[in-house]
């Protein structure tokens, strides 16, 4: 559809029309201070082939993951996805952003959501999985909300200074217009203090929200934090970094009630901006406050295996303004990403995934804590990522292996100002050993 | 044709109130449970919650929708039907005996006469 816009006759005629002089009376109660002065500058037009070489000149500019070696977590994790996931991805039938819905006409896309939703509970311990949110922030904060319906009358939501700070931003945003009464339980040496949970929970409280690993990649001491959760009528919710999973105790081993994820780690693509995947689990007794949509299996009347979106009568299409969320949308090719990768790895090849993430990362911790003015910033144990207390500030550290092609963590006073001389790096299994040794190289020139 | 026991009172939306001193036992009525179809689940209020006349306390639901249950009195939830967790089906096949959902202490009788008898509910739902 082309833009017309309209002419100087055909403007004129509107004016007179509505009875007004010119352009500028008619948005004169617009203060001059707001308004542009000179219009809109906007360079001639310019061919296709100029469009294409222009952009990708600007583009040349972006320092990519792909090209650097990247220690970058927080989050989104560098992980290898073998080729087979996009071959799968890229079938044209699987082209929806969305659960469908005429959903029973669907049965593939129904069943690769419910293998999905299957292998989300395997690793996690949970009962139930929905068919997955936008991304692990708002994971988390319908894990908060959940907890809310659950506990009716239950005003205050507890969340562990250890959580990534941008999911505490969208729990803030969220719970600045619900009336909810969200508390920090602050850190001691980068993990939840315990006795200030213990000091500030109450039958209030309708959930503690933690994460495990937590943001600077330490392991909290989650059996107590669920204790104590439950031992004050609280749920315990936690968001888990899911490739931990191959090797730490489940959420389900540990009673956590509700399990949220960013799923990316699984065979989705570290993008600044996504599209990510927000895994959520719980156990079977909140299974009609969950949000999002639920893949079900079920027979038809001929005996033979189908599947429905089941549960639906928790949704906003019968439920109205009461539905438990107004989530319809799905990550669809992301969780389908995910399902794809996970069955080609496959259990043994998921624990080992996990397992070469932890020793790489503890190798490359030893090495560089060996360094000069390199230390450990918190005593704790950790999975695959892990904050380092930098000589000079982590800026420079960053600025300076950027140059020779590293990307050798997170800054983190872009979240906290006064940890300027903090980095957080992660290791996957993609880094060889040759590249942890380069960066320590690089480290321990700085 | 719908049961409409004459021992009952019953409000607009559907449900009916029996007394027995003052407390009064409630359900969905005969007529509510063929419209609703087979009722899988029921969100009820815990004993002590304190209801209040005409607001919304639970709901419930059935296979293609869900109610909101209103309460028909203001009152104390001393009694609730916990078999209903497993039998929910009591709903649909006796909704005013073993379907019964909760039990209120009732705060003002006067209440009660804003309730519709049963000839008055019969017609309601012609």
């Amino acid at each position: 559809m082309s833009y017309v816009p309209h002419t100087a006759t055909q403007i004129e005629e509107m004016l007179q029309e509505i009875g007004v002089k010119n352009y500028e009376d008619l948005i004169k109660a617009i203060p001059l201070e707001l308004r542009l002065e000179n219009g809109i500058d906007i360079p001639n037009g310019l061919s296709e082939l100029e469009v294409i070489n222009h952009l990708s000149k600007v583009g040349s500019e972006n320092r990519k993951a792909i090209d650097s070696v990247s220690f970058l977590g927080g989050g989104s994790y560098d992980h290898f996805i073998p080729s087979a996931v996009n071959a799968l991805l890229s079938r044209s039938e699987w082209y929806t952003a969305y659960t469908p819905y005429q959903p029973e006409v669907s049965q593939g896309t129904l069943q690769a959501i419910y293998e999905y939703q299957s292998v989300v509970c395997d690793i996690t311990g949970m009962d139930v999985a929905n068919a997955s949110v936008y991304d692990g922030a708002t994971a988390l904060t319908e894990a908060m909300l959940l907890a809310l319906r659950h506990g009716k009358r239950k005003t205050k939501i507890l969340v562990s200074a250890g959580i990534h700070p941008h999911y505490m931003q969208v729990i803030d945003t969220y719970a600045s217009t619900s009336g909810v009464d969200v508390k920090v339980i602050e850190s001691k040496n980068g993990i939840t203090d315990i006795h200030e949970l213990d000091a500030n929970i109450d039958d209030s409280v309708a959930a503690f929200i933690f994460s495990q690993p937590n943001f600077f990649g330490l392991l909290e001491d989650a059996d107590s934090l669920v204790k104590i959760s439950h031992g004050a009528g609280a749920l315990a919710a936690v968001s888990v970094y899911p490739v931990s999973l191959g090797m730490l105790s489940s959420p389900g081993e540990y009673m956590a009630d509700i399990v949220t994820a960013e799923g990316q780690c699984l065979g989705n693509p570290v993008g600044f901006g996504g599209p990510y995947l927000g895994i959520f689990a719980a156990k079977q007794k909140l299974i009609r406050q969950i949000p999002g949509r639920i893949s079900g299996e079920t027979v038809d009347r001929d005996g033979k295996r189908g599947y429905v979106l089941t549960l639906q009568t928790r949704e906003q299409h019968i439920r109205r303004g009461k539905a438990t969320s107004n989530i319809c949308t799905n990550e669809g090719l992301n969780a389908l990403a995910a399902v794809i990768y996970m069955a080609l790895i496959g259990k043994r090849g998921f624990q080992e995934l996990a397992e070469l993430c932890y020793h790489k990362a503890h190798y490359l911790y030893e090495q560089i804590c060996n360094l000069d003015g390199y230390s450990a910033e918190y005593p704790g144990e950790f999975f695959n990522e892990f904050t380092i207390h930098t000589p000079v500030p982590a800026k420079e550290v960053v600025d300076k292996a950027a140059e020779k092609g590293f990307f050798p963590g997170i800054r983190l006073d872009r979240f906290y100002p006064n940890m300027d001389h903090s980095l957080l790096i992660a290791v996957t299994e993609k880094r060889s050993r040759q590249e942890m040794d380069d960066l320590v190289e690089v480290l321990a020139q700085i | 044709m719908s049961q409409i026991p004459k021992d009952c009172k019953y409000t607009e939306e559907h449900e009916w109130v029996k007394m027995e001193g003052d407390i009064a036992t409630m359900g969905i009525t005969d007529y509510a449970q063929g419209e609703l179809g087979d009722v899988v689940f029921l969100e009820l209020p815990e004993e002590g919650d304190i209801l209040k006349l005409g607001e919304a306390f639970g709901s419930i639901e059935a296979v293609k929708t869900v109610a909101d249950l209103y309460s028909p009195v203001s009152g104390e939830v001393v009694g609730v039907n916990s078999e209903l967790e497993d039998t929910p089906e009591n709903v649909n096949q006796d909704p005013f005996g073993e379907g019964w959902l909760i039990k209120i202490k009732i705060s003002d009788s006067a209440e009660l006469d804003g309730l519709m008898d049963a000839s008055a509910y019969e017609q309601h739902i012609a």
